[in-house]
Parts: structure tokens; sequence; C-alpha cells
């Protein structure tokens, strides 16, 4: 052994001088922040998600965007053919589409966000990393997907004759910016939660289930409008039935002629709306990072 | 002499539950039986270490050298006490870490380095001394999942051995690979040693520690046992005697 030992050549480290290197609790660095410091992990971790997600499979990435496709068909076909809302909604595959992008986004994001800490288990329980890492990163692989639905969108868009406007690219990004701010939140709080009981991942598939009907994408705003008058504020305190309307504003309202649009199609001072939803979204990103800090502790343990 | 590590009255206290669901815990309840209960796994444990020592940390299986270690490396936090560790920790304690059988041993690299801490710039210097220690040669390009499970032990253990530390943990039997791969393992923590690091390294191999280390802690349920010079370490645990030919078969035993 010592023979070995002196037949290798010493890398030439030396005694790092430790004396002005503060003693410090090892786990300290968590949160949020910390998350954002370590970017070149955050990169490698989406792109491994990305690239190795959908590997062994012969349509590989192409599965990301075959389900919202085959989404959007069954709402065309069932709502728009069978119970008739082409006739009433114009343009109303855009409509849809357009809603679907933000709502689909959310729901990937609070999906794989929840799932992500018990999944990412072997890293969680042998490094002290800022467990945050893996809901921020799941996110932004499902922001990553957004993208291509996007430039889908435009195109179909183009066709209709719409023409960008600044204030319709001004909703489109709080629109985003709203479906990250509660994806991230709820993806937090659940992945979290999800440590302690499996049962919150089952929650999860439900409240999609709700998701997709509560926001104004297989049905017009102008209907609830209708249906419950001024109580329709009411339906806008939910963000993502604002983000649906945002971005629809963004693309779908540009498709329909001047002369047939619809003034109860969008609720008044919907921007404003959107400012104010956007600012309860990271108001409750803080609450979760609250929830998860306190929740954290005990997640080596419970896995 | 600096203060490397430090730990202070440091406890930890687990919950075991016995029932998972609802009609378990309900059922269990109505008779009347006990759900959870709760053990120290570490209790009231103090020492501190001087920078440059090289810890063997030993004890029977349960006796919480696991979590004593995990609380060093910053995964777990202690109910109570401090623990404070001056500059940075790495080691062989989540090596292959985050492996995804369907990237390639390259991309695991990379990847497998930043879970580990290293930046980009450090893993490229290091990158043809990592893939050389691993010994992998043109199966880098291949996919993880192809490998032989000797073969992704090597490659995690070549990239947490190679990251830059002040305090290494080693928490793995070196029982990965052959029996040269396993002598080239020793020598590099050796020299890790050698260049004035500290390091804290649980094993059951009374030999290696003998060889490894300069002093030893023992754990015994939960508590501090014993603290001082290797050979009486050994001898307090009953471990004398069974150390003949270390690399052959004595790594076996590293439970956790």
């Amino acid at each position: 052994m010592t023979t070995l030992r002196d037949a290798l050549p010493s890398d030439g480290n030396g005694e790092r001088d430790l004396s002005t290197v503060p003693l410090t609790p090892p786990s300290a660095n968590n949160g949020l922040l910390a998350v954002f410091q370590r970017r070149y992990l955050l990169r490698l971790l989406v792109r491994r998600e990305i690239s190795a997600r959908y590997q062994g499979s012969f349509l590989g990435l192409l599965w990301s965007y075959i389900g919202p496709l085959c989404q959007f068909f069954v709402y065309w076909f069932v709502i728009g053919t069978i119970l008739g809302l082409h006739k009433q909604v114009e343009n109303f595959g855009i409509h849809i589409f357009a809603g679907l992008v933000v709502v689909h986004f959310f729901t990937e994001t609070f999906g794989a966000g929840t799932r992500s800490i018990v999944r990412n288990k072997s890293v969680v329980v042998k490094m002290p990393l800022p467990r945050e890492m893996f809901p921020v990163a799941s996110m932004l692989v499902s922001l990553y997907h957004v993208g291509p639905q996007l430039i889908i969108l435009t195109i179909a868009c183009l066709f209709y004759g719409w023409v960008p406007d600044p204030i319709g690219m001004l909703s489109l990004l709080i629109a985003i910016l709203i479906a990250m701010a509660f994806g991230t939140a709820a993806a937090l709080m659940f992945s979290v939660a999800n440590v302690y009981f499996r049962d919150f991942g089952n929650i999860v598939n439900i409240t999609q289930m709700f998701v997709r009907f509560s926001v104004p994408m297989i049905y017009p705003f102008s209907m609830v409008d209708e249906r419950f008058g001024s109580a329709a504020q009411f339906y806008l305190l939910n963000p993502l039935a604002d983000a649906v309307l945002l971005v629809q504003r963004a693309f779908w309202r540009g498709t329909v002629p001047e002369a047939d649009r619809d003034p109860s199609d969008f609720p008044d001072h919907l921007l404003v709306w959107g400012v104010g939803v956007l600012a309860v979204g990271l108001l409750l990103l803080v609450v979760a990072q609250l929830v998860f800090s306190r929740l954290e502790n005990k997640i080596p343990e419970r896995l | 002499m600096t203060t490397s590590i430090v730990l202070e009255n440091v406890t930890k206290t687990f919950t075991l539950r016995y029932h998972r669901t609802i009609k378990q815990v309900s059922v269990a309840k109505m008779r009347g039986e006990e759900t959870s209960s709760t053990f120290r796994a570490i209790d009231d444990v103090s020492f501190e270490v001087q920078q440059g020592e090289s810890i063997g940390l030993m004890g029977l299986n349960g006796s919480g050298k696991s979590t004593l270690l995990k609380m060093i490396s910053g995964v777990m936090r202690p109910d109570s006490g401090t623990v404070l560790t001056r500059g940075r920790i790495a080691g062989l304690i989540a090596t292959g870490a985050g492996f995804h059988p369907q990237l390639t041993g390259r991309e695991n690299l990379f990847l497998n380095a930043a879970i580990l801490g290293m930046g980009e710039r450090e893993t490229l210097r290091k990158f043809d001394e990592i893939v050389e220690f691993a010994e992998l040669g043109h199966r880098l390009d291949t996919q993880v999942g192809h490998y032989s499970s000797g073969q992704s032990a090597r490659l995690g253990f070549a990239i947490a051995i190679h990251v830059d530390s002040d305090i290494f943990l080693a928490d793995e039997a070196l029982a990965v690979g052959d029996k040269p791969f396993k002598r080239k393992c020793l020598a590099k923590m050796a020299e890790i040693r050698d260049s004035g690091r500290t390091i804290f390294y649980v094993s059951h191999a009374a030999g290696q520690v003998r060889r490894m280390c300069n002093r030893v802690i023992v754990l015994e349920n939960g508590r501090l046992g014993f603290d001082g010079p290797v050979d009486e370490g050994i001898r307090y645990l009953h471990y004398d005697g069974d150390d003949e030919e270390e690399l052959v078969d004595a790594d076996t035993g590293d439970d956790i």
C-alpha cells in the first residue's frame, strides 16, 4: 500500500489555507434564490429531462405535442361540432388552442412538479442541493414546450389575417407569467406534500380536470357573462381563467373581424385583472416557499 | 490548526410510522395500538475535527453513522444542537446519484459532476482525468443503462473522487469494481488524505481504517462511545484480529 501511494504523483493541491473561511452550517444555502445561483446545474437538469423523457420511443419529443393535440381535436369535434359552438364562436379552433397552450403549461408544471422530488429521490436523499431545484426544473421543461405551441398558434392566426398588437403581446407575457407563478407555487407545495403522502399526486389529477373546465377555453367568456351577469367577476378570481382570456386577447381576438366582435367576449379591464392576479401569484409563490422550507427538513427521512 | 467540523450536542430524532393508510391507522387506533414511535438516531453527540485529520467513523449497523454523515454533509439538519463545517464538502456520498440510464456516460458525467457541485469549467478541466480513472474507454458515449453495474459504479466513483473539497466524506465500501480498481481508489483516498484535507470515513473494515485514519470515533446507539486513537478504537469495538488481507474480503461490511 505504502509503495503504491508513494508511486502516485501528488496533484500539488497542498493544504489550502482555510483560516479565513468561516464555519457555517453545511445545509444553509437553500431556497428559490439558491436555485438560480446554481444555473449551470439547473440547465443540465432541464436538458436531461427534455432529452431523456421520451428516449427509446419512436416518436420521441413529438409525444409532448401529441397529448395537447389530441385534447384539441376532441374539444374541437365534441364541443365545436356536436354541441355546435363553431356557429356561436368565431374561429372556435383558435379559441380552444389559445386556451390550451396556457392550460397545458400549467397542468404539466403542476403534475410533473408534484412528482419531481419523489422521482429524484436518489439525489435528494444524498446531496444537499436546494430541493426547490426539482419543481423549478419541471416548470422550465414545461415552458420549453410552450414555444413550439405558440409558433403553431401564430401560424394558424396569420392565416386568419391576425396582426400582432402591443397590448396583445403584453397580455401574452402576463398570461405566461401568471401560469409560471401559480404553477411553480403549486408544484412547490405539492412536491413536498407528495413526499409525506403520495395521495397528493392523485389530487393533482383531479384538479387538472377542474382546471380544464373552469377556464373559458371550450366555451366563450360571453356565455359566462350572459349566465351570471355581474357575478361573472367572481369567475375572474380564478387565475387561470384570466390567463386564458389574456392569451385569447393576444391571439384569438385578432382573428375575428372587427364587425363580428362581441363586447362581452372579454371582461372589462382585463389587463388590470391580469396584473392583479399576477401579483397574487407572486405572493403565493412566497407563501409556497415558506411552506416548502418548513416541510423540507423531513424530506430525507420520509422518502 | 483550523477547526474543520464542529458538532455541539447534536440530536436527531426519527419518527417511525407503523401504518401508512387511513384504514390501517384507524384500525390500530381502535385497538389502542401505537401508530408511531420515535427514536433517537443521534443522541447528544459533540466533537471537533481539525483540518487535515482523517477520522474513521465506526459502529455497528444502525448505530447512526449514516445519519451523522448526512448531517455533516448537509442533507439532514439536526433537531437540536449545531453542526458547523468549514470549506467545501464532497465525497463518496452520492456516487452515481442522478445517473440517467438513457443518457450516455459523457452526459451523465457532466450532470453528476454538477450535482456534486462542480462548475462547467471545473468539469472540463478534470474531464480527461475522470474518464481515465473510470477506465471506460470507448464506452463513454454509450448509454449508461447498457453498462455493467461495475462500470457505472466506477464512473460514479471516478467523478466523486475528483471533486475539489476541503472535507471529504466517504460512506461507501470501496467495493466497486475489480481488485486493481479498488487498489487505485484506496491510493486516491490516501492521496486526498496526504494533501491535507479532512477525511471522514465510514467503514467496518478495521484494516482500511487503520491504514487511512489517525483517529476513530465510535457510535453506539446514537451516542458517542469512543473518540480517540485508531488502535484503541478498533479494540473498543472488538474489531481487531480480523483485518488480514483487506483488499480481498473485508470491505463488504459497510451497511448504510
